[in-house]
């Protein structure tokens, strides 16, 4: 089964119809995902060769129980022995695995679970990516928040005791320039004690400005690392760059980021390949710039507005948890991050065997803040979402819910220097 | 025994036992205070820098002398920053100098930790830097004015005790500070065997916050820290470590 992606808009001029169509039907009408477009950067690297080689190489099927047996009894995990946790073989070993996941999760992070939020600041964006709310043929409502809107948002998240938050914009240069996201930056070190970005990719000149203008991690999702699927679902725009995309948080690192996070959006394609690739591209990047911090986040497919079908297809709760406890069993120090896509009762469970970061208090959209933490009628509009969360619990039920399970909620564990 | 004390930049405390940053939480720091007896604790200066309503600064025991760390720093100059910040927010002299460039094992950097050790003792800071054991490293911090040396057993929260054993035998045996070690200690025995080789403290983290009883757990490093020490101070520790002497004198032949 397919997720059905494509959905029409009657809002469309029958000219961006037809555009929208020829798109999606006829791969000559669509730029070449590999090639660079002008004004990216490209820099030396064999990480991406690294990575690719071993995911091509992947046969799940060939993994037996033995392997996976094999595989959580050695100390260390190799990449053959991840590559048994990540395949069908291992499905039936998940206590096991979650067992494993737990002992290294406590030897590395304790009892402690870290929380963000995630602000949105606005959802233009210049691309088609078939399941993203944002896509610029989905009729929705478009915002931008302007420095005044940015401020009084901060303001209510920090009031509700947030310490950390990530920054995020649809992808448009045009809309939401660098500088744009600069004065955010600037704006939420006043407010917070860590900031993040999740924005378009950039160069390496621009993240070091950014990194100046006070974030310190950034984070790409890479969405899917088969390029032959990536270009059937990014159709048109900067995103459609495939190998531009994979370098990103390499380009962070050396702008002078602290730590970059990194992801495949699950349900896009194969995911047990994606899986592998998601926490090879961690590995070999980790290799060769060992003192940047590296987290993993494992999303799954959600429904958006105008098409509440779509879904993570084959990927369940199990399949994730799999997945999870493979990274954390693969990689013990990396941060794990598990978002409000998820429900309160996988993410209840997930933080006491492999993640160590969730949200709380999670809006997807622009400048709604105020009006869903204190539950007032906005004065102002507000931008459309970008998919549906599932868990809504506000910082202090998250709190009270993660100390309830005996954990120790973190809300800050950082420093700028 | 009792005035065995351990001093430390002049400061004299009746507890071997430090407990360490990292894995934090309220009740970890009360069983430390209460029931391993702990006199100095550390804390992750970047960690303090929360507006949390539960402050671990506001936590802290009367008597309990706070050491914060420089976590999170990967050069000399970012530690040196930490340190000063640290002083700033009112946490005392103490420091304890982290300088990690790798994020996957946590090892220190030897060479930016001596850079760093030497601009914080000229500004008048007790500097307890943590190193990997290296004699010749631990005598050029001593030369930048360490008040300890602090020797990794293992990896940090890998819970594999005294892998660099032999390495730290070396440092007890060569330098006239204070030798803690830190990192690594994952049960009671191996915190008994360092204090049995004449460390002078133990610090540990993970291995009380991941325990099933933490009180209890914190009582068993105390006891075990206790005994250790009393062991090296009894002679035998050593003499058991160093293997036994032959029972007719190898030298007896000697005649004048």
């Amino acid at each position: 089964m397919e997720n059905q992606f494509l959905v029409d808009s009657e809002f469309l001029s029958p000219e961006a119809l037809a555009r929208k169509h020829r798109l999606e039907t006829d791969p000559s009408a669509r730029t070449n995902h590999m090639e660079y477009m002008p004004g990216m950067e490209r820099i030396e690297s064999d990480v991406c060769a690294r990575v690719m080689e071993q995911m091509n190489a992947y046969d799940y099927q060939k993994y037996t129980a033995r392997d996976v047996r094999a595989a959580l009894e050695h100390e260390t995990c190799s990449i053959e022995d991840l590559k048994a946790l990540l395949s069908p073989a291992a499905e039936p070993f998940l206590e096991q695995m979650a067992e494993r996941a737990r002992r290294e999760t406590s030897k590395h992070f304790g009892n402690t679970v870290y929380l963000f939020t995630p602000l949105y600041i606005a959802n233009y964006c210049e691309n088609y990516c078939v399941y993203c709310g944002f896509n610029c043929y989905n009729h929705i409502n478009r915002m931008k928040l302007t420095r005044e809107q940015m401020e009084k948002e901060m303001k209510v998240i920090a009031d509700s005791g947030m310490e950390e938050i990530l920054i995020l914009t649809g992808e448009s240069r045009a809309q939401s320039d660098i500088s744009y996201i600069g004065e955010a930056c600037k704006l939420a070190r006043n407010y917070f004690r860590m900031v993040g970005l999740e924005i378009y990719p950039v160069n390496t000149d621009e993240y070091r400005y950014l990194h100046e203008c006070g974030a310190d991690y950034v984070t790409v999702f890479q969405e899917t690392y088969d390029t032959v699927k990536y270009e059937q679902l990014h159709l048109m725009g900067h995103k459609r760059v495939w190998p531009y995309r994979f370098d990103a948080q390499e380009r962070a690192l050396r702008g002078g980021m602290r730590g970059v996070a990194f992801s495949a959006l699950l349900g896009l394609s194969d995911f047990r390949k994606d899986a592998l690739a998601s926490a090879l591209h961690v590995y070999f990047l980790q290799r060769k710039y060992p003192y940047a911090e590296m987290s993993l986040s494992c999303p799954r497919l959600r429904p958006i507005i105008n098409n509440d079908k779509i879904n993570p297809l084959d990927v369940h709760e199990k399949q994730l948890c799999q997945i999870l406890c493979a990274y954390r069993i693969f990689l013990p120090f990396v941060g794990i991050t598990v978002s409000s896509r998820e429900s309160a009762r996988f993410r209840n469970g997930i933080v006491k065997i492999a993640a160590t970061k969730v949200s709380a208090g999670v809006s997807t959209g622009i400048g709604d803040h105020e009006s869903r933490y204190s539950g007032k009628e906005s004065d102002g509009e507000a931008g459309d979402e970008q998919f549906e969360i599932d868990d809504s619990r506000s910082l202090q039920a998250m709190y009270r819910d993660i100390s309830g399970e005996g954990l120790q909620p973190v809300l800050n564990d950082y420093l700028y220097v | 025994m009792n005035n065995d004390t351990l001093i430390i930049g002049g400061h004299e405390f009746h507890s071997r036992f430090i407990l360490g940053s990292g894995k934090y939480s309220l009740k970890l720091i009360k069983a430390a205070v209460e029931d391993a007896g702990a006199e100095l604790i550390t804390l992750a200066v970047r960690r303090a820098n929360t507006r949390e309503q539960e402050n671990i600064l506001d936590y802290i025991p009367e008597g309990v002398t706070l050491l914060p760390n420089t976590s999170g720093a990967r050069t000399a100059e970012e530690a040196v920053r930490i340190a000063r910040l640290a002083r700033e927010l009112g946490c005392g002299d103490f420091v304890k100098i982290e300088i990690m460039r790798d994020s996957k094992y946590l090892l220190p950097d030897n060479q930016e930790t001596i850079k760093a050790t030497e601009i914080l003792a000229r500004e008048g800071f007790v500097v307890m830097p943590y190193m990997y054991p290296d004699l010749n490293v631990a005598r050029d911090l001593v030369n930048a004015g360490a008040a300890t040396i602090m020797p990794l057993a293992s990896p940090i929260g890998s819970n594999k005790g005294l892998a660099t054993r032999e390495f730290i035998q070396i440092l007890v045996d060569e330098i006239n500070l204070p030798i803690i070690v830190d990192a690594g200690i994952g049960r009671p025995s191996q915190a008994c065997e360092a204090m049995e080789m004449g460390v002078a403290a133990v610090m540990a983290n993970t291995a009380l916050a991941t325990a099933g009883d933490l009180p209890l757990m914190a009582a068993a490093f105390r006891q075990a820290i206790e005994a250790g020490r009393k062991a090296y101070l009894s002679g035998l520790g050593r003499v058991l470590s160093r293997g036994a002497s032959a029972s007719d004198p190898l030298t007896g032949f000697l005649r004048d």
